[in-house]
């Protein structure tokens, strides 16, 4: 237990303290982590930048009859209020504005299926999909599939009984397009399981994976 | 790819479609009717259509629903998803060809969101004219897919007018072989214009793929008693089998007496700019026998006329095995 390293606010460990001159191993990876750390910021200060760019072209000053910017969206049972531009998909709101980075953005055109979330339960691209358009009904993304207690929902269960994904990064849509089946299929045939997930891709190709964790959820819900 | 936001436009959510006709026809040029909005968004976030006015029609719950007519054919609402169409039941027992080319259409998340009205207005997918560049089609003065090096895999075999690309729609060559009517309002009121009339080539209008002009909405679709519960075919055949664009479609409607072909429509998809019915066909095997040799027959008498480009001649066989499982199959 002491001999564990303390972990501060930041997620970093504490940084030691060097009163020379004299470059040491240990100063270089900490300020190679300083980089590092600076250009992600930066990177997220430029896409930061792009969401204020599609602001302010062409959306500056509501027109009349124009869309109110201020909505109030159902995000997993939980009424938030956000700042929404009139151009902004689902995704974006979602992963940018309301931090559910649960729900990944692979091509962003609607031909990968990373994004797809459930809308008053049928799944949809969240990329492809204005959040004005939809801000009356129910969204449902990975992060609301677990119990209040942290009981994970029966296919995000099976996902790790069956070592459904690979790299993971396809998987929190391809569990969303499973759930939406399950809701209205509850005992697929494992056809059906392969047309339910047919719109969303894996570059691991761990199909098999995810149609057998799929059937094992169906089992055990 | 970019990640970024799409340009800024002024979105527009009306509740009636006197409304939504009303903002369309201010915009005008600049307007743009949003449905689904799986293939408006691709424009958009590529920057290649910028329209300043994007009307939302999805608060339109007037245009949703498939509801039955007076004479014992449907209307389908323009903002019915293909979902909803691929899983109706009136549809599916009336006219299943409707519902198995519904069925087709991209992945089941586009289809959940999709419309039937954006499926049928969809823009073609040359990937030329998709890029940007400044084709017949873009208003530019060259066709980059009909140039000896062009890649022209996916283009017509008829039609071609400067411009070589295809309707990209699913449901379109189904919408003809039923013989459907598209009603269309404006501000001057509502008009119904038959399928084949609805859909147009570049020899009429280049930078259109149907008559819809700014200020005009497809707001339902009519389908006639005419060929309910008649026997249907329908089969497209693809590169992948989700989300791909046809290569080429077949959507057939036939009445059988006996083993006779009464009466039959037929039009295929990805051949042309328009779904292409196939006349010659229908003429030749009305009143013969629904077999492998009149099946034959309709096959080579599809693919009459076809002219293809460098990469594109494998649509040929295509279309006429096609043509041939359909009689045969149907």
């Amino acid at each position: 237990m002491s001999d564990k390293p303390t972990i501060d606010n930041n997620g970093m460990y504490p940084q030691p303290k060097y009163d020379g001159a004299e470059t040491s191993v240990a100063q270089i990876r900490a300020s190679r982590r300083q980089f590092i750390k600076g250009v992600i910021a930066s990177g997220a200060a430029v896409s930061g930048g792009g969401v204020l760019i599609g602001c302010s072209s062409g959306s500056d000053g509501a027109a009349i009859g124009g869309v109110e910017r201020m909505v109030r969206l159902t995000v997993n049972g939980v009424e938030r209020t956000v700042d929404v531009l009139p151009n902004e998909t689902l995704a974006m709101t979602l992963r940018y504005k309301l931090n559910l980075t649960g729900t990944k953005l692979g091509c962003d055109r609607g031909e990968c299926g990373a994004c797809t979330v459930m809308v008053d339960g049928v799944s949809s691209y969240s990329c492809s999909l204005l959040t004005h358009s939809i801000r009356d009904k129910a969204i449902m993304t990975v992060e609301g599939l677990e119990a209040p207690d942290g009981t994970l929902h029966p296919v995000q269960q099976a996902m790790i009984d069956e070592l459904g994904p690979q790299c993971g990064f396809c998987t929190p849509g391809q569990i969303m397009s499973a759930v939406a089946l399950l809701n209205v299929n509850p005992n697929p045939t494992r056809d059906e399981v392969r047309a339910a997930l047919s719109g969303n891709l894996c570059r691991c190709g761990a199909y098999d994976n995810y149609t057998n964790s799929v059937l094992r959820a169906a089992q055990n819900a | 790819m970019s990640k970024d936001m799409m340009a800024g436009f002024e979105l527009y959510q009306p509740d009636s479609v006197d409304g939504a006709i009303d903002l369309l026809s201010d915009a005008g040029q600049d307007g743009w009717a949003l449905a689904g909005g799986n293939d408006s968004f691709d424009w958009f976030k590529d920057r290649v259509k910028r329209p300043e006015t994007v009307v939302d029609l999805t608060a339109l719950d007037e245009l949703r629903g498939v509801q039955e007519l007076p004479d014992g054919g449907i209307e389908i609402g323009a903002l019915t998803t293909l979902t909803e169409i691929q899983n109706n039941a009136m549809i599916r027992d009336r006219y299943s060809l409707l519902a198995d080319a519904a069925g087709k259409v991209a992945s089941p998340q586009i289809r959940n969101v999709g419309t039937l009205g954006g499926n049928l207005c969809q823009d073609t997918r040359c990937w030329y004219y998709r890029y940007g560049v400044d084709c017949y089609r873009a208003g530019g003065d060259s066709c980059y897919a009909d140039s000896p090096q062009g890649q022209n895999r996916e283009h017509c075999l008829w039609g071609a007018d400067r411009c070589i690309a295809v309707s990209p729609s699913d449901t379109a060559p189904a919408m003809v072989a039923l013989d459907a009517r598209m009603v269309i309002r404006n501000a001057d009121g509502e008009r119904e214009v038959p399928a084949e009339e609805f859909f147009i080539g570049p020899d009429i209008d280049i930078e259109r793929m149907t008559v819809l002009e700014p200020g005009d909405l497809l707001t339902a679709v009519r389908i006639p008693a005419d060929w309910a519960g008649a026997r249907f075919y329908f089969e497209k055949v693809a590169d992948r089998n989700t989300w791909d664009f046809a290569l080429v479609s077949i959507a057939a409607a036939m009445i059988i007496n006996g083993n006779n072909i009464e009466r039959i429509r037929m039009a295929a998809g990805a051949v042309a700019c328009v779904p292409r019915r196939l006349e010659a066909v229908e003429n030749a095997v009305t009143g013969q026998a629904k077999d492998a040799a009149v099946a034959s027959v309709a096959g080579q008498t599809a693919v009459r006329g076809a002219t293809p480009f460098n990469f594109n001649h494998f649509k040929i066989p295509l279309l006429q095995n096609l043509v041939m499982r359909a009689i045969r199959d149907a």
